[in-house]
């Protein structure tokens, strides 16, 4: 079993707003996504979420206000799995509610230092 | 009381408060000496007390004997009589002031520091239980063999082998500093949720004996949290899952001391009074912003002594077994927590789900599968069931599995 | 202490036709790096990442070979660290050797559960 990291992307301008209790249902719905994940003992590390903003150091000491926004889709959070493929890793990313806003997972294979 | 129910009473109160002080007064290589003088003191009154009858305060009499017993000790034997003082003042000679202080804050404190040293992570967790039971509870070698199923030999080995390590590791019994609280009591949790369970989930015939494995855990979980400075919102938590599991003590095993089925307790055998306490130690636990494995599991088994079962309740306990599992992952907490889902979302999508858990080799995972495709596919479910049947080791586990294969067979058109 | 995530892109050692040997010597200043962060109390986690990976998207849950988008835009790795405000984290980035072959480190705030 090798891990794999989830990288989950979507584009904070569309997310719509949501109410609490509508935080609350879609933290259920992640922890409902993860904990399936856990009970097949496939979770290396439920990993975080990212506050929206940030900063973006550039060559040459450039320091700009983040997220980073070359491309529009910015990462709101990752997780780390277990899996033997990188299929079986993009299978268990299927249920992921990020896919439910349009966003995206993207599934990375984590090498060895 | 009769003098021959006060005994073994005092024995259990008494001893181990003995052991505590004078371990911490002798230091860790000394506690034979602790033990011996304490038993001595028991082995004089049961001969004295039968002989003249009881003294007016037994207590006070114990702690008495006990004192001149370790004084007589420290004459007798001038180069432990050195070691000691030197354990008490690094730079003393002579062993004229050692005092025996029996006073009810020394016994607390010493009982505490005692906990963090039974609980030192030096040793196994089966060694650190033990020791626990031996010199924290007071328990004889043949009792925490029974509590083990296992043979004399082996724990006083076990107990042995615990103590060299403690003595070679030079630890200091002493009260722990908050920082060393901090680091050290999820450890000291972790041996008394051990110990619990131990008395909870054995396979053990012996109810009494499991009883007070458990009542002995709640006892020092309690004695925690009477100390402002380990009074932590984790060790109420223990406390309060310890409280809501002992409440159903009574339903949950027969006079054979076979398991009874949560569906199938008699709720009227629930102990209200113990689910009151959980549920004010589980509002103690609340006070703070960590969330430990115990207040997860506090909350499960808080859910569990509501008895309707409304959607409410299950997707609550889902909830907690998810967060659960995302913190740590057990083969028991995901066959529970598929249960649970099974519950809220239906039997097709919770089979869908235990099918990828890969448990094959648990007969409880059998269980599962045979109690959620019944009335779906009952042959299924029986063909799971069987399996569960020839997987399961305990006659007691087999009669239920035999059970339900009979219940399942009577569905059947 | 709050934790912050930092994410390596675009780093010229992971464009195509680079040699190993820049890799390599990359590599090894990144464990020197990570190495005293650890030291310093700084350091909570990292992850170096397989150059190529998977991605799922949307509801149609469309699955897709990576990398994805830009060759510059491409996460190399990523590493967790600890530091008192964003400030503190910008600083300890720009220690980062990866800076000097031309990439650029997204800093994120890890959102509090």
């Amino acid at each position: 079993m090798n891990d794999f990291l989830l990288i989950f992307r979507t584009d904070y301008n569309t997310m719509p707003k949501a109410s609490p209790e509508e935080m609350q249902a879609s933290t259920k719905r992640w922890m409902d996504w993860l904990g399936g994940i856990a009970a097949q003992n496939k979770l290396t590390d439920r990993g975080n979420r990212l506050v929206p903003t940030g900063k973006v150091l550039k060559p040459g000491n450039v320091i700009a206000d983040g997220p980073y926004t070359e491309i529009k889709e910015s990462i709101v959070g990752y997780s780390i799995v277990k899996a033997d493929s990188i299929e079986d890793a993009t299978e268990l990313a299927n249920g992921c509610p990020i896919l439910r806003i349009g966003g995206n997972v993207e599934i990375r294979e984590i090498s060895i230092l | 009381m009769k003098q021959a129910e006060l005994i073994p009473h005092l024995f259990r109160t008494e001893y181990r408060k003995l052991v505590s002080v004078l371990c911490k007064l002798f230091g860790i290589e000394h506690i034979e000496i602790a033990e011996d003088i304490a038993s001595d003191t028991f082995l004089v009154a049961s001969e004295l007390w039968g002989l003249k009858g009881l003294p007016e305060n037994p207590t006070a009499w114990l702690y008495t004997v006990a004192k001149n017993k370790t004084k007589d000790y420290l004459k007798r034997d001038s180069i432990f009589a050195q070691n000691v003082s030197k354990h008490l003042q690094p730079n003393a000679t002579t062993s004229e002031e050692i005092e025996i202080d029996l006073s009810v804050k020394n016994i607390n404190d010493s009982q505490l520091a005692m906990i963090f040293v039974v609980c030192h992570p030096c040793n196994p967790a089966e060694a650190q239980i033990g020791l626990a039971l031996n010199l924290l509870c007071g328990f004889g070698v043949e009792e925490i063999a029974n509590a083990f199923l296992t043979n004399k030999d082996n724990i006083y080995k076990r107990l042995q082998r615990a103590k060299e390590k403690l003595r070679a590791e030079k630890i200091k019994i002493e009260s722990p500093t908050l920082s060393e609280i901090n680091v050290r009591l999820p450890t000291v949790l972790m041996t008394l949720y051990l110990l619990f369970n131990e008395g909870y989930y054995s396979s053990n015939q012996d109810i009494t004996l499991r009883k007070d494995l458990c009542l002995e855990a709640m006892r020092l979980a309690y004695l925690l949290i009477d100390n402002e400075p380990m009074n932590k919102p984790s060790a109420n938590a223990l406390l309060s899952l310890m409280c809501f599991h002992s409440s159903r003590f009574d339903s949950r095993l027969n006079q054979n001391g076979e398991i009874i089925l949560y569906q199938d307790q008699d709720t009227n055998l629930w102990n209200q009074e113990l689910i009151a306490k959980g549920e004010y130690f589980l509002n103690q636990a609340s006070q703070g912003d960590s969330i430990s494995k115990y207040h997860l599991e506090a909350g499960i088994a808080y859910w569990h002594t509501i008895k309707a079962d409304t959607k409410e309740k299950w997707k609550s306990i889902l909830q907690l077994y998810n967060h659960l599992l995302v913190n740590e992952y057990s083969p028991i907490a995901a066959l529970n927590r598929t249960y649970a889902l099974a519950k809220v979302n239906g039997k097709k999508e919770a089979i869908i789900e235990a099918e990828k858990i890969n448990l094959a080799d648990h007969h409880l995972y059998h269980c599962l599968l045979g109690e959620l495709y019944t009335g779906l596919d009952n042959a299924k479910a029986i063909s799971h069931l069987q399996h569960a049947f020839t997987l399961a080791k305990s006659a007691a586990d087999k009669m239920l599995i035999s059970n339900k294969i009979l219940g399942c067979k009577q569905q059947e058109p | 202490m709050e934790n912050y995530m930092l994410l390596f892109r675009g780093s010229d050692v992971y464009q195509p036709g680079q040699s190993t040997e820049a890799f390599q010597a990359l590599k090894q200043e990144m464990i020197h790096w990570l190495g005293d962060l650890s030291k310093k109390g700084a350091h909570v986690a990292s992850d170096p990442l397989q150059p190529t990976g998977k991605q799922v998207s949307g509801a149609k849950k469309t699955v897709t070979d990576g990398p994805f988008g830009e060759a510059k835009e491409i996460i190399g790795g990523c590493t967790v660290i600890q530091a008192k405000d964003i400030h503190e984290a910008v600083e300890i980035a720009k220690s980062c050797p990866i800076l000097a072959s031309n990439a650029n480190i997204e800093v994120r705030p890890i959102q509090k559960l």
